[in-house]
């Protein structure tokens, strides 16, 4: 697939993924996860309620700080960092930044109390950005990029359909050109229809900026839909990796035969 | 004048630990220092926790002045004044020139303060981001990080809404280029009145249990853009008492049929101004 025809040799991975456990108790949500991200790659995760899906990117995001392994991502000055040993500030500044995360649950990304405008503005008032006019002139071309009518940029997002408060929650990641986005599920919870559109939204501009994307779905239409390549959880563990259309239509794994055989085909 | 309290009201130990809260306050300017408030005889949100500031600093020589909106002469500002008077024994003067300590709820004096006054706030709220983040533990970790990009998220969202920051009071600023602080609910007009002041500001929040302090000469930024840069409050008319033009006016409500007038909120500069008015009237005259 594509994915091949990007990658050349001197291509260091943008996130390298070694050993990652996480423990909740005397359970382990998840546990040995090891992976490379290449810039621009898009990689999903796939398996059932319960696998672990979740609670890995959870722990590749900084949301939660994993028990095991480390978590590595090439800056932009192409030094490497060790998300999970940096000072927590340098953290909090790299997600805001080079990161993007975006929750199943619009609820969980954005700010109710302020305006569209407002919530696409933060990022960049975060990074320092100071003249009113400008942020608002940035903000209104991302809501622009992620079909949200500018008109409607002073209204909360409580007036936003569900399919639009989704835009805006991505709009409100992607105004500081992250290079990773972390997506849960970003189009659980949306009608067939609204998700097409969010998926083609998505993955034309995954190709425009050159993202590189993590999403977890439960959907394997979205994973084939969207990503280079797909790892497959089950019990907490990665037990399948490969180019999405290599697994997809030549399952290897049980439980990938049985996750692909599962899938009703119209 | 004292008997049955001791010297203002609190006990030696607890005026030292207020009194290390506001060292430390004072050392790390804008920070909100816990300290361990006491119940003191009157409610929560009449001034607890500036009393209990005022009550660890004043000793028997200093004169103290207590303002409430400006004016000396209000409830607030004559009940705390005269629990001072009664349980310190301390002289008390409504001119700000001549007082030691002032303790204020809504204002900072117009007449400009030295370098020997000491002036307490009353804060009903010491956090600055409460509103925005509802956390203790996550506005702790913002102050630690100086992450205060959803202050300016708050200003972005009143430009949208009204064309201007809307924000009136406690105007958020930022101390000596690092802490976010909450200047209590004094209005924005007396903001640039902090910055660099001669005076030490304290700030007691007896509710919440917190003390946060202003040295004296320390720089006091209020939150901006630079599209949008901060301005005070101005008024198209003057004092109707003194005529005073550089002062913050309260409008006053005379009548039934839409009477009104703007009047200094400061009681004392007011009533100064008028003083010397009639003085200058009357050499005038003669």
């Amino acid at each position: 697939m594509n994915a091949i025809s990007k990658l050349t040799a001197t291509d260091a991975p943008l996130l390298s993924v070694r050993g990652i456990g996480k423990r909740f108790g005397n359970r382990m949500a998840c546990r040995d996860v090891s992976f490379d991200l290449w810039p621009g790659e898009v990689l999903a995760i796939v398996g059932e309620s319960g696998a672990g899906k979740t609670t890995l990117l959870r722990n590749l995001c900084g949301d939660q700080v994993p028990d095991e392994g480390h978590v590595l991502f090439a800056r932009r000055d192409g030094s490497i960092s060790d998300v999970y040993a940096i000072p927590e500030p340098e953290r909090r500044i790299l997600m805001r930044t080079d990161w993007g995360i975006i929750h199943q649950n619009p609820r969980d990304g954005l700010r109710y109390g302020v305006s569209a405008g407002a919530n696409v503005g933060e990022r960049l008032m975060a990074v320092g950005a100071r003249n009113y006019a400008d942020i608002r002139r940035t903000a209104a071309s991302w809501l622009q990029r992620l079909e949200i009518d500018v008109a409607r940029m002073d209204e909360l997002p409580i007036a936003f359909s569900g399919g639009m408060q989704q835009r805006l929650q991505i709009a409100r990641n992607l105004v500081t050109q992250p290079r990773l986005v972390f997506m849960d599920e970003p189009t659980g919870g949306l009608d067939v229809s609204v998700q097409a559109k969010l998926l083609d939204l998505l993955r034309s501009l995954v190709g425009e900026l050159g993202l590189a994307a993590i999403i977890v779905t439960h959907d394997l239409a979205v994973a084939r839909l969207l990503a280079d390549r797909l790892m497959v959880m089950q019990g907490g563990r990665a037990v399948e990796l490969g180019l999405t259309d290599q697994v997809l239509d030549d399952p290897q794994h049980p439980y990938t035969q049985l996750l692909v055989s599962s899938v009703l085909q119209i | 004048m004292t008997a049955g309290y001791n010297f203002a009201y609190l006990d030696e130990q607890t005026k030292r630990m207020i009194r290390r809260a506001i060292l430390k306050a004072v050392a790390i300017p804008g920070y909100q220092v816990p300290f361990g408030s006491r119940e003191m005889p009157l409610p929560y949100g009449w001034g607890t926790g500036g009393i209990q500031v005022t009550a660890s600093i004043i000793g028997s020589h200093d004169v103290l002045k207590v303002i409430d909106q400006g004016a000396d002469d209000t409830t607030n500002a004559v009940s705390i004044r005269r629990f001072f008077a009664n349980t310190a024994g301390v002289e008390t003067t409504t001119r700000t020139t001549d007082a030691t300590i002032i303790q204020t709820r809504h204002r900072i004096p117009e007449t400009p303060l030295h370098a020997d006054q000491i002036i307490v706030f009353q804060v009903p709220i010491p956090e600055p981001l409460r509103w925005l983040e509802p956390r203790e533990s996550e506005t702790r970790q913002m102050h630690a990080y100086a992450d205060y990009a959803v202050m300016h998220v708050k200003l972005y969202e009143d430009i949208a809404r009204y064309g201007h920051i809307a924000t009136t009071y406690d105007y958020p600023v930022i101390v000596n280029g690092r802490y976010l602080m909450r200047p209590s609910p004094i209005p924005k007009f007396d903001n640039p009145k902090m910055d660099m002041n001669p005076a030490l500001m304290l700030f007691g929040a007896g509710r919440e249990k917190r003390i946060y302090a202003v040295p004296p000469y320390t720089s006091v930024k209020s939150l901006d853009f630079e599209d949008h840069p901060f301005t005070i409050e101005s008024w198209d008319t003057s004092c109707a008492l003194c005529g005073a033009t550089d002062a913050f006016l309260d409008e006053v409500i005379t009548d039934d049929r839409g009477g009104k007038m703007f009047v200094c909120s400061d009681s004392d500069h007011c009533a100064e101004r008028s003083v010397k008015n009639h003085k200058d009237g009357q050499e005038k005259a003669a």
